[in-house]
């Protein structure tokens, strides 16, 4: 079959506040939306260690039950690689379609400080090829001086099964860390702290996605 | 010497020294290969689309019930996926400078004059054939402080989802002739002619209005979800657009 060649990307570029930003975007969570309330928090850095203060942090993930809002999981199954992805691997053949008062979806510019945050729900674990995946959401940041996005996956450090997440396996053991959203503060809606290192010692990992 | 890394052989590299920006922010780390689970089979397109509404004409959007100034034009294009098959009620967000250079921003200094009636940014969603429709005004080029006497050629800025999340695009349409283009290391960080012209609109007389507006068409492939080897720059002549 012919492949058409993809267009290529370009950078966001310092003005696309207007553009790109909304009011509530990071807001992922309705009061509807079933799930355990957390917020996710964190800098954008570069390899000065200064705050990247206009960069656009993009958030999408599972619902509770570790279903997204996508045709792709509404049919039940799809294709992954030459597996077979069975979406309810191990689980209630029963459960419904991903909860329809949660999107997935949340966008955040950084502030002066570089900081972003949003509020959504902890995501449930997400079928891959050989049983669940830890719970994770999947991470993309667009900057000036960014050519390209660039893609990462942000992990629970007390999340269920994170240590054997098939996907963080395959990433160089002491770059882990990086992916690791670390607990903080005692309040009752748990925070979360993910820091994104664009550069430097402390590099995120970034996918080639 | 750092490999600067990137996704596609089409795509600009991370760091690109020319783009002075790039040099602290490319990742200087070997990017990791992820197999295709559903996180990266899905994306949020098809909701976001479903949720979002048209404002597609940025003459108009302003709120101040006056049109917008300068060269009134209308951009559409298809979107498909790089299998060819069309991108349907898919999302697509703009945003601009006006017509002298200026984006209605708090951080542009540029000393363009700021029109009151171009907020500069819209969306619209492509039809069940892929085909989006935006009526604007031709952004003016403008300075920068990237190199002496740096100016941006005349664009503007497109973001779109697609079915999956190695479809997500942010790029930047560019105009037909601009002198600039030759001299700018963002358009230039796209390391092939092909792929570098595919970010530059041709001028569509059909689309052109008699007595209101001319006419641009620009098309735009996105990536699909299979992690399929692409063919060689080499070959890009025979890629049919």
């Amino acid at each position: 079959m012919t492949r058409y060649a993809p267009t290529p990307p370009q950078t966001v570029g310092p003005f696309f506040h207007g553009g790109l930003l909304r009011d509530g975007m990071n807001i992922m969570v309705s009061p509807r939306s079933a799930g355990e309330r957390m917020r996710i928090e964190g800098q954008v850095l570069d390899g000065d260690g200064v705050p990247v203060t206009d960069a656009v942090v993009e958030l999408w993930q599972a619902d509770a039950r570790g279903r997204y809002m996508h045709p792709l999981a509404a049919e039940g199954s799809a294709r992954g690689g030459t597996a077979r992805v069975r979406l309810s691997a191990g689980s209630d053949e029963s459960v419904p379609a991903a909860d329809g008062t949660f999107t997935g979806f949340g966008r955040c510019g950084t502030d002066d400080d570089g900081r972003y945050w949003f509020e959504t729900i902890r995501p449930g674990a997400v079928p891959g090829p050989t049983g669940n995946q830890a719970p994770h959401v999947n991470v993309a940041v667009f900057a000036r001086g960014l050519l390209h996005h660039l893609s990462t996956r942000l992990y629970f450090e007390d999340g269920a099964g994170t240590e054997d997440d098939p996907v963080l396996q395959r990433v160089p053991q002491e770059r882990r860390g990086t992916m690791i959203a670390h607990r903080t503060g005692s309040g009752s809606t748990p925070t979360y702290r993910f820091d994104i290192v664009l550069q430097g010692p402390n590099e995120t990992v970034f996918f080639n996605l | 010497m750092t490999p600067a890394y990137t996704v596609h052989a089409d795509f600009p590299p991370y760091l690109y020294d020319a783009y002075r920006a790039t040099v602290r922010r490319a990742p200087k780390e070997p990017l990791v290969d992820v197999p295709r689970t559903l996180s990266e089979l899905t994306g949020p397109g098809p909701a976001v689309s479903a949720a979002s509404d048209e404002d597609a004409d940025l003459t108009t959007n302003s709120g101040t019930g006056a049109p917008a100034a300068g060269e009134r034009i209308i951009v559409t294009g298809r979107v498909v996926d790089d299998d060819g098959n069309p991108v349907s009620n898919g999302l697509i967000e703009v945003w601009q400078a006006n017509a002298a250079g200026r984006y209605r921003h708090r951080h542009d200094q540029h000393h363009a004059p700021v029109d009151v009636n171009f907020i500069g940014f819209g969306r619209c969603l492509t039809d069940r054939h892929g085909i989006y429709r935006l009526t604007t005004i031709k952004p003016g080029a403008y300075p920068w402080q990237n190199h002496e006497n740096a100016w941006r050629p005349a664009h503007i800025h497109f973001s779109l989802f697609g079915a999956a999340l190695p479809s997500r695009l942010v790029t930047q349409m560019y105009f037909p002739g601009d002198p600039l283009m030759d001299l700018d290391p963002i358009f230039n960080s796209v390391p092939t002619a092909g792929a570098r012209d595919r970010l530059i609109a041709k001028y569509a007389h059909d689309v052109t209005q008699p007595n209101w507006a001319l006419g641009y068409r620009w098309d735009i492939v996105l990536r699909g979800s299979e992690a399929t080897p692409f063919e060689s720059p080499e070959h890009e002549h025979a890629v049919r657009r």
